[in-house]
């Protein structure tokens, strides 16, 4: 079982979202993330699909959503030079004590603070997932109020 | 032209040659079902259930090999169809499936008879669409077409809310679709043909298999060239009986679960198996870690997604059947195989196909084969599901191309009468015979009005066991004749006919078999034989769930070793 990163060029039509997902489901996979957006072609968007599984079934599941008619391709790009990103929102405790030192880790990343109340930061982050969950590991202890994640978005370099 | 929606649909099925739909109105369909006199050119045949609607559709699409349309109304009418479009489905056959919907404002409120169907089908058609206004009606009823009957074919499903039947919208219907996620490959790769045609150069022990993609693709004569060619045996899948004439020497009859052991054998033993348009179901691979465990495979079929899902494939070729083996057939050497065919013949010898033991009861094997014998194989045979269909695969000896309806995918029971009648609508010039077990039958009787009423000539036959016959067979041999909620009483069927307003016999003797068979085809118009027939007959020879092709158990004679249980990993 590996992690698998398909990418699917849609058409931008109601329900494809819903074909996507359930073509997944009903080939008994979990989807890790999906985040889906405009593309550069107009009326398409592009999805961004990370599923677990073994490379012969994640093939399968390729083919059959090549199948649904408003997918007009899936590639997957796992293995492949690539550049994936995904971004962050982090709500986090902060006290006046604790703001200085959250603002420093938050530095390191290269990330920024969005938000400030009394009691809280908002902090963006955007990074591979290994880079967001070394942040988020390390805000951790000052109290983690909500977090919400993109999920993966990924293209092949040239 | 201005037009309002539900004619600008009518005049959209007329330009895609639509001539017959089945139906069930409702309140969401009125308007469309209103303008329906101004079409006389589209005949509406009422069912009496709208799985009746779908499965005649099919029926229909099979038989013709063109499009079938069904309507029914929002709601439960349209969740009626859901059995039906799911078998279209999995037997890929081209049906359009309209229902009404709610008005627009009503979507998404719950309203009476809103239903989301267009969700519901998403996993069971191969496109759907709520068409959300009367000035995409027209492009929407092409694509729906196209998509349905080209590629891979499949049930496209439009649903259509009951206030854009009203609105109005110019009608022009489109030249040409533009489907930027839908473009089927048709032509194979000419170098993965090459090294087909090599691998069947060397293969020693070459098989065919060969699925509904030849009756799809219409290569009979292609596939008749490469076998004799070649000299490879041909084997069908269940629905791909028909497509090779079981009277040919080199035709072995069906593979799987109830296949002829010599299909079996030969598969288990073949070294290079030549899959054509069929999917390896596990009805027909049987354990598939032990399938054909000494073969190479090529796998031919217009479906991408079918190459590698089931079996290990070591040559695919996607693309339309017909025009493959025509590129195939002129590389493919001539050969004589004299060797594995007469091994073949030894096996056939000792497990001949379509054996029927000596009896005096009146056995369902029997039967199917004097209907064979009394229309001398010219008949489309559409089966129910169970034992009846495979006695129906068996002992019919299908020689006509195209002759064989069978709900094969999602063994839908009930599925013969409405397809047959849809079979019967499309090609009216041909005898129909609906094949049925006496459970099945019960499960869409009543379409027995939609044949009286519209005079659908179907014969049908049932093959009356008091049984769930292959449940009950299931119990016998694994669950130690347990029959639990197997034993079923049905109605008289004679008087029932009757009621219906449709002439019915009973058979009980094996005499009275011929005579009944000749009564019924000499009636103008449909007509039921009741065969009441051996209730604890098996089918034969079977594979075991859970056991490879090779454990074939042909001989009902011999004692029959029943196994404690299916292995748990078989699928049921």
């Amino acid at each position: 079982m590996t992690k698998h990163t398909l990418v699917a060029l849609v058409e931008d039509k109601p329900g494809v979202l819903n074909r996507v997902a359930s073509l997944i489901r009903r080939r008994n996979f979990n989807i890790e993330s999906i985040a889906v957006g405009h593309s550069e072609l107009p009326g398409l968007s592009r999805m961004t699909i990370v599923v677990d599984g073994a490379t012969t079934a994640v093939e399968q599941v390729r083919k059959q959503l090549e199948k649904v008619i408003e997918v007009v391709k899936v590639t997957d790009i796992t293995g492949e030079r690539i550049v994936v990103r995904e971004l962050a929102l982090i709500k986090v405790h902060a006290t006046s004590t604790t703001r200085s030192e959250i603002m420093q880790i938050v530095d390191v990343f290269r990330a920024k603070v969005v938000d400030v109340s009394t009691d809280s930061l908002i902090v963006e982050v955007t990074g591979d997932e290994e880079k967001i969950d070394s942040l988020y590991n390390l805000l951790k202890k000052f109290g983690i109020k909500e977090l919400a994640r993109t999920g993966r978005i990924a293209l092949p370099r040239s | 032209m201005k037009l309002n929606g539900a004619q600008i649909l009518c005049e959209s099925l007329i330009k895609e040659g639509v001539e017959v739909i089945f139906g069930f109105p409702g309140g969401a369909v009125l308007p469309l079902y209103d303008v329906l006199p101004q079409y006389p050119q589209l005949r509406h045949i009422l069912v009496r259930h709208e799985q009746g609607a779908a499965h005649a559709a099919d029926g229909y699409a099979r038989a013709t090999g063109k499009v079938g349309v069904c309507f029914a109304t929002s709601g439960p009418g349209a969740c009626n169809l859901v059995t039906g479009i799911a078998n279209a489905h999995l037997d890929s056959s081209p049906i359009v499936a309209v229902t009404g919907q709610v008005a627009r404002p009503f979507i998404g409120k719950d309203a009476f008879q809103e239903i989301d169907i267009t969700g519901i089908c998403v996993p069971i058609t191969k496109h759907s669409h709520l068409v959300l206004t009367a000035d995409e009606m027209a492009i929407t009823v092409k694509e729906a077409f196209h998509i349905a009957k080209t590629g891979r074919p499949g049930p496209v499903l439009l649903d259509i809310p009951r206030d854009v039947f009203i609105e109005e919208a110019t009608f022009n219907y489109p030249e040409k679709v533009e489907l930027r996620g839908y473009r089927p490959t048709v032509h194979g790769h000419a170098a993965q043909i090459k090294k087909a045609a090599k691998l069947i150069s060397e293969a020693k022990h070459p098989v065919i298999l060969a699925g509904r993609g030849i009756n799809i693709s219409g290569a009979y004569q292609e596939l008749l060239e490469l076998a004799e060619k070649a000299q490879i045996p041909v084997i069908t899948t269940l629905l791909g009986i028909s497509c090779f004439p079981e009277t040919h020497k080199l035709s072995l009859g069906m593979l799987g679960m109830h296949g002829t052991a010599c299909a079996n054998l030969a598969v288990d033993s073949s070294d290079l198996i030549i899959a054509i348009g069929m999917r390896f179901d596990d009805r027909a691979t049987g354990k598939v870690s032990g399938f054909a465990p000494h073969a190479q495979i090529i796998h031919i079929d217009i479906d991408p997604a079918e190459i590698g899902k089931n079996v290990r494939v070591h040559l695919p070729i996607v693309g339309d059947i017909k025009n493959v083996l025509r590129v195939l057939n002129k590389q493919v050497e001539a050969q004589e195989h004299k060797d594995w065919l007469k091994t073949i013949e030894v096996w056939r010898k000792e497990h001949p196909p379509a054996f029927i033991r000596e009896s005096d009861e009146l056995l369902p094997q029997f039967v199917v084969s004097k209907i064979a014998e009394v229309t001398k194989g010219d008949a489309i045979v559409v089966t129910g599901v169970g034992q009846n269909q495979m006695w129906a695969a068996q002992h019919f000896c299908y020689q006509k191309q195209n002759s064989l309806i069978s709900s094969g995918g999602l063994g839908t029971m009930g599925f013969e009468l409405p397809a047959a009648i849809g079979a019967k609508v499309g090609r009216p010039e041909e005898t129909v015979w609906a094949i049925a077990g006496d459970g099945g039958f019960q499960m869409t009787i009543q379409e027995l009005a939609t044949a009286v009423q519209d005079k659908i000539a179907v014969k049908i036959a049932i093959l009356n066991n008091g049984f769930l016959g292959m449940v009950r067979q299931w119990q016998a041999l694994f669950y130690g004749r347990r029959y639990r909620a197997t034993p079923l009483s049905a109605p008289d069927f004679v008087r029932v006919a009757e009621a219906y307003g449709l002439p019915g016999i009973r058979v009980a003797k094996k005499s009275e078999v011929v005579p009944a068979i000749k009564k019924a085809m000499k009636h103008n118009g449909p007509f039921l034989i009741d065969f009441v027939v051996e209730p604890e007959e098996n089918v034969y020879p079977m594979v075991a769930p859970g056991s490879t092709l090779a454990e074939i158990i042909d001989d009902p004679k011999k004692k029959i070793e029943v196994k404690a249980k299916p292995k748990e990993t078989s699928n049921l």
